[in-house]
């Protein structure tokens, strides 16, 4: 069975059908990626995945469990991670303290014990620290641990929070364009890490992504959409040359 | 510059940072405990009322720096735990069950009104507590058996330990008693903020979205928030009825409620010292522009000092040219200064210029 299967899923705003009747399965362990030219309902369908929006219709399967229904809340404990396209970091707390969030679905402890900080909250403190520690050395972010997010540039930020995200200790994460706004190096980088992520940690990485070197490096399989609909789901090389795709993107040729 | 070597994850999870931190933590409770002895008993009563302040404002920070909710209904809390606690006596409860079931009967309030209260947010939340202030003064009058009506309550001596203690008859045992309760309330505090709940506050603060993405439940995080902010306000409330012996439908007025959000505007959002300075401020300033007063009188021809409102025109003419020039407050202050003798001769004017934030995606619903 398929770790996350969407069904016809559909969400109109108003009028405006921004996704309608996408399907796709996402296979454990691949890196499954969605193109498609902007204001193609990608990052609608993240944010229908996370139930953040209410879908209007389809459904929304995790290891064969029914998400569609659930609060935006439930999700991450399922084991669900996400990142945002604008990046949504805790701005005036540090990188430390911003995957110590990340570790908020992991929590043992009631508020009673932790405002009289007994014994077990601080053994349950070392321990989440432990595993951030070890998500700061995957990616390397030894030199910012205690930099505040509002003086981080750009770059950095975009690794904090998929660091907060693995935080979680996640199954499937959702990367909203990892690569916006990265320089060519940094997006190398990317690259590297969403391998190593796929490869040593065994996740499964569902992606939404403009660049396409990067999205032919990384992808296991990619599904275009335009206009809230499918247009092809295939291999990086075979969706590119996929005529629909092309339309997409740069207009139908002219026909004599 | 000091860098902490740090050798152990307890570095980061321990209340104090180091020997040094802790020492200087320690000298400041000493001359806390050594003040009555010092100073004259005016300043004990200045320091009590300190005390009850910072207390107060330690609630109001929990909601408005940690959480990002605004109140301007805090004064309506502390009112709660004012009269219950005087209630309580009243009916024969001593004096500390009597204090703690003040804190749980605000705190219950405190969650019953939460969830309608903070389905709203920013301007809407601040009018929809504005209101509280308004209703708890007809409530005040109307639930006569509790509050005393029109003539009000008065607050009974209270007994501990065998000792009696009163705010005129023993200053320096009542100022004790509310600088014990204000370093317990300190203590829970920081351990909430070192905490996995703490950090559930910030995350609600600084974005909703990205919070819920994480798994905390924002709705009952800030219920949790409202219920914890109000019972530190009842305490509170309860020490400032005693402090004043006599409380009524005017104790609690929506100025109480607008001071205590500017106490911790004024102190700094988002840091508990921020509730202290404040608190210094929102007692002391009345005396120095009191001074002040005298000092204009003397130098104007028409005796500007005694013209009314004067005192209100000067209080919030600092609170203006404190939110436009050092929005993070008295606190912020201090971090500059305290920065600025740490990297002597290498501050820059620009290091603490808040960088732009990103593009946000708080819309999302």
């Amino acid at each position: 069975m398929s770790l996350l299967q969407v069904e016809n899923l559909s969400i109109a705003f108003g009028g405006v059908k921004a996704v309608d009747g996408v399907s796709f399965n996402v296979e454990a362990g691949e890196v499954f990626t969605i193109v498609g030219p902007n204001g193609a309902g990608k990052s609608t369908i993240f944010n229908l995945i996370s139930r953040l929006y209410e879908p209007s219709g389809g459904r929304i399967l995790l290891d064969g469990q029914d998400i569609t229904r659930l609060p935006a809340h439930k999700i991450a404990p399922l084991g669900i991670a996400r990142t945002f396209q604008n990046i949504e970091l805790f701005d005036h707390s540090t990188v430390l303290q911003n995957l110590l969030m990340g570790r908020h679905v992991r929590r043992k402890t009631l508020w009673v014990e932790d405002l009289l900080f007994l014994p077990r909250v601080r053994r349950a403190e070392r321990e989440h620290r432990r595993h951030v520690e070890e998500v700061i050395d995957f990616l390397d972010l030894a030199a910012y641990r205690d930099k505040l997010i509002a003086g981080l540039p750009y770059g950095v930020r975009k690794v904090v929070e998929i660091a907060r995200a693995l935080s979680s200790g996640p199954r499937l994460i959702l990367l909203d364009e990892p690569a916006s706004g990265l320089s060519v190096e940094e997006t190398k980088d990317m690259a590297w890490w969403i391998e190593d992520m796929q490869k040593d940690l065994g996740l499964t990485i569902l992606m939404v992504e403009h660049d396409m070197s990067l999205v032919s490096r990384v992808s296991d399989r990619v599904l275009a959409v335009a206009e809230g609909k499918p247009l092809a789901l295939g291999t990086s090389a075979e969706v590119q040359a996929d005529p629909r795709v092309i339309e997409a993107y740069l207009g139908a040729e002219e026909t004599a | 510059m000091r860098v902490q070597f740090k050798s152990s994850y307890d570095d980061d999870i321990n209340l104090f940072q180091d020997n040094r931190h802790r020492i200087q933590y320690g000298i400041l409770i000493l001359l806390a405990i050594a003040a009555p002895f010092v100073l004259p008993e005016y300043f004990v009563g200045e320091l009590t009322q300190i005390a009850i302040w910072s207390l107060a404002g330690l609630g109001l920070m929990l909601l408005v720096g940690h959480t990002g909710q605004v109140s301007l209904g805090h004064a309506a809390f502390m009112a709660i735990g004012a009269f219950a606690n005087i209630a309580l006596m009243a009916r024969g409860w001593p004096f500390i069950p009597a204090l703690i079931a003040s804190a749980v009967i605000t705190g219950v309030a405190g969650a019953v009104l939460a969830r309608p209260l903070l389905r709203m947010t920013g301007i809407y939340l601040a009018i929809a507590t504005l209101a509280l202030s308004v209703i708890i003064e007809d409530i005040a009058i109307i639930a006569e058996p509790v509050t005393g009506g029109v003539s009000g309550v008065l607050a009974p001596i209270i007994e501990l330990f065998g000792y009696e203690i009163d705010r005129y008859g023993t200053p320096t045992a009542f100022y004790y008693l509310c600088l014990g309760v204000l370093l317990l309330v300190t203590l829970m505090y920081a351990n909430l903020l070192r905490s996995p709940s703490g950090r559930a506050f910030l995350a609600v603060r600084d974005s909703e979205v990205s919070a819920r993405a994480l798994g905390v439940n924002v709705a009952n995080t800030k219920t949790l928030a409202f219920t914890l902010s109000c019972a530190i306000t009842g305490l509170a409330g309860a020490l400032y009825a005693h402090m004043v012996q006599v409380v009524n439908y005017e104790s609690f007025l929506i100025l109480i409620s607008i001071t205590l959000l500017l106490q911790v505007v004024i102190g700094g959002l988002g840091a508990m010292h921020g509730a202290f300075l404040g608190a210094i401020v929102v007692v002391l300033l009345p005396q120095v522009i009191a001074t002040l007063r005298d000092l204009v009188n003397a130098h104007t021809p028409i005796a500007l000092g005694n013209y009314p409102g004067m005192d209100m025109a000067a209080f919030a003419l600092i609170i203006l040219v404190m939110v436009i020039y050092e929005p993070r407050g008295l606190y912020g202050v201090w971090l500059k200064v305290r920065t600025w003798f740490q990297l002597f001769p290498l501050y820059r004017k620009g290091m603490f210029r808040r960088s732009r934030t990103y593009l946000k995606t708080e819309r999302m619903r």
